[in-house]
């Protein structure tokens, strides 16, 4: 198949994906579960490698700003702005595309090889609108607060780090931070981290909802869909850079 | 009564069902058999929709099903039952979940009324008190047994079985064929059985369709098999030792 073909089929997949659900309650419990399973399992991984990345960030930084002409606060200025607009949104949602995407890829192929899904068509069930809708908003439900978390958690370890390691005082890393302030900024990373985490959802799904065979195909689905995922997401971070802050 | 017309499904160019026509009963255990690779399956997939045929209709009841839309396929679907190789059991639910899983999508049951249908069922493939197993923790017949439970929580009129006993041993492969004879007199539903075991055909089935190379090639009853002379259904009904030493002796 080509490319064009593959964004008809999966435009097609998207519309089913919306079509009217059967009944409400069932997906509101499937939901739940997905919000669990995607949102709540991947806070461990987000926080640890917030810390690790905003302490990173910070010290670079300090390191590349050795000048007495830069004034001692702007390390955590730079490491407040990298951390809000890109690593916060991009950097976690590559992460979650990694592991978010191919559980979706697994599970979802995993149920078609083993004619799960054939079975809920059969019982007239819409098969893409039950397995993939929840999924598809728990994760932006769950997506922005992941994004605050990571901000957080990245900005604290910045601060670890930058005053264990002696590149920054705290009374300048806090001024850093606070300096020349935009909100938007984290609105922006917001909107990214929405958009985003449909992009996972939906080609990871999408990947897992057309695979055939047995076993050796789930795996190449679950790599095609953190392949594809994260390309997609770099594709559009430049998109959305390009719209929502020229 | 399901009515199949002129079926036709081709792969990339090769022809795996050829004008496949034929009728199968009410109240009866219809068996589809036929070599691996024959086309049997698809005939299947293609009866309940999960393959578009190319050509031909399906008539469910004297309604046109190939031409239906989406939400009318949606609705007759709700009256149908499946069995699959595999069992297709929802790995995530437990035996109860699964057998509840039509109750809960599609009726406006209590909790009680549902637990009693589910109750009822389990009970009638004889898996009362498997409620709260998963499927990982059933055997391949138990998987089975919750399976046809799961096919039949609706009170299906159509029930559609594919291999449902390979992979069980053939005490088990007995009794899952006699359960699926059972239930299809009791609930007078259209059973379609897709086999390539013999020991089945001879056991529960009452119309015998014989799919060679995408084609309709033989049709009758159990009994008829053993005395036709048909050359392709021979080899493929004679193909196991006993049963050709059974028509040896039939014979003399």
């Amino acid at each position: 198949m080509n490319l064009l073909q593959h964004i008809g089929r999966y435009t097609l997949l998207v519309m089913k994906v919306f079509d009217r659900p059967e009944k409400h309650r069932m997906y509101y419990k499937r939901l739940l579960r997905e919000l669990g399973v995607l949102g709540i399992n991947s806070i461990g991984i987000v926080a640890i490698i917030s810390f690790f990345m905003g302490a990173v960030i910070t010290i670079q930084t300090a390191y590349n700003t050795e000048n007495p002409l830069y004034p001692a606060y702007l390390i955590g200025l730079a490491a407040r702005d990298s951390i809000l607009l890109e690593f916060s949104s991009t950097i976690v949602a590559l992460i979650l595309a990694g592991k978010v995407g191919s559980n979706i890829a697994s599970e979802i192929g995993t149920m078609k090889v083993t004619e799960q899904i054939d079975a809920l068509e059969i019982m007239g069930v819409n098969s893409a609108g039950y397995i993939i809708l929840p999924k598809i908003v728990a994760l932006i439900i769950f997506a922005p607060f992941l994004s605050i978390l990571s901000m957080l958690i990245g900005i604290f370890g910045g601060w670890i780090a930058g005053v264990s390691v002696g590149v920054v005082t705290t009374a300048d890393y806090v001024y850093g931070i606070q300096y020349a302030f935009i909100p938007y900024y984290i609105t922006y990373s917001l909107i990214k981290s929405v958009i985003f985490a449909f992009i996972i959802t939906s080609v990871s799904s999408y990947h897992g909802y057309y695979t055939s065979g047995g076993a050796l195909e789930v795996g190449r689905s679950s790599t095609l869909a953190v392949v594809h995922s994260s390309v997609v997401i770099l594709l559009f971070n430049l998109i959305l850079t390009q719209l929502l802050l020229s | 009564m399901i009515e199949v017309r002129h079926i036709t499904k081709s792969f990339a160019g090769q022809k795996v069902l050829d004008d496949v026509s034929t009728i199968f009963d009410q109240g009866k255990t219809n068996l589809i058999i036929g070599r691996s690779g024959s086309g049997k399956t698809v005939l299947l997939k293609c009866i309940v929709g999960l393959l578009e045929a190319d050509g031909g209709e399906v008539l469910y009841g004297g309604q046109c099903f190939t031409a239906m839309s989406g939400n009318d396929r949606k609705k007759i679907r709700q009256k149908f039952g499946m069995l699959f190789q595999g069992a297709a059991l929802f790995d995530s639910l437990s035996v109860e979940e699964n057998v509840k899983f039509n109750l809960d999508m599609f009726t406006v049951m209590s909790d009680h009324e549902k637990r009693e249908r589910v109750d009822f069922c389990l009970r009638r493939v004889n898996l009362e008190n498997k409620n709260h197993l998963y499927p990982s923790e059933l055997s391949g017949g138990m998987k089975k047994r919750a399976a046809i439970a799961r096919a039949i929580v609706m009170n299906p009129r159509y029930l559609f079985c594919d291999e449902p006993n390979s992979g069980l041993d053939p005490e088990t492969a007995i009794m899952i064929d006699r359960l699926i004879k059972e239930i299809t007199e009791e609930f007078n539903m259209t059973t379609i059985i897709n086999t390539h075991d013999i020991n089945s055909v001879l056991a529960i089935g009452e119309k015998v369709i014989f799919i060679h190379n995408g084609k309709k090639w033989w049709e009758g009853t159990k009994e008829e098999i053993l005395e036709d002379e048909n050359p392709e259904l021979n080899n493929f009904v004679f193909a196991a030792r006993a049963i050709k030493k059974m028509k040896k002796f039939e014979d003399i």
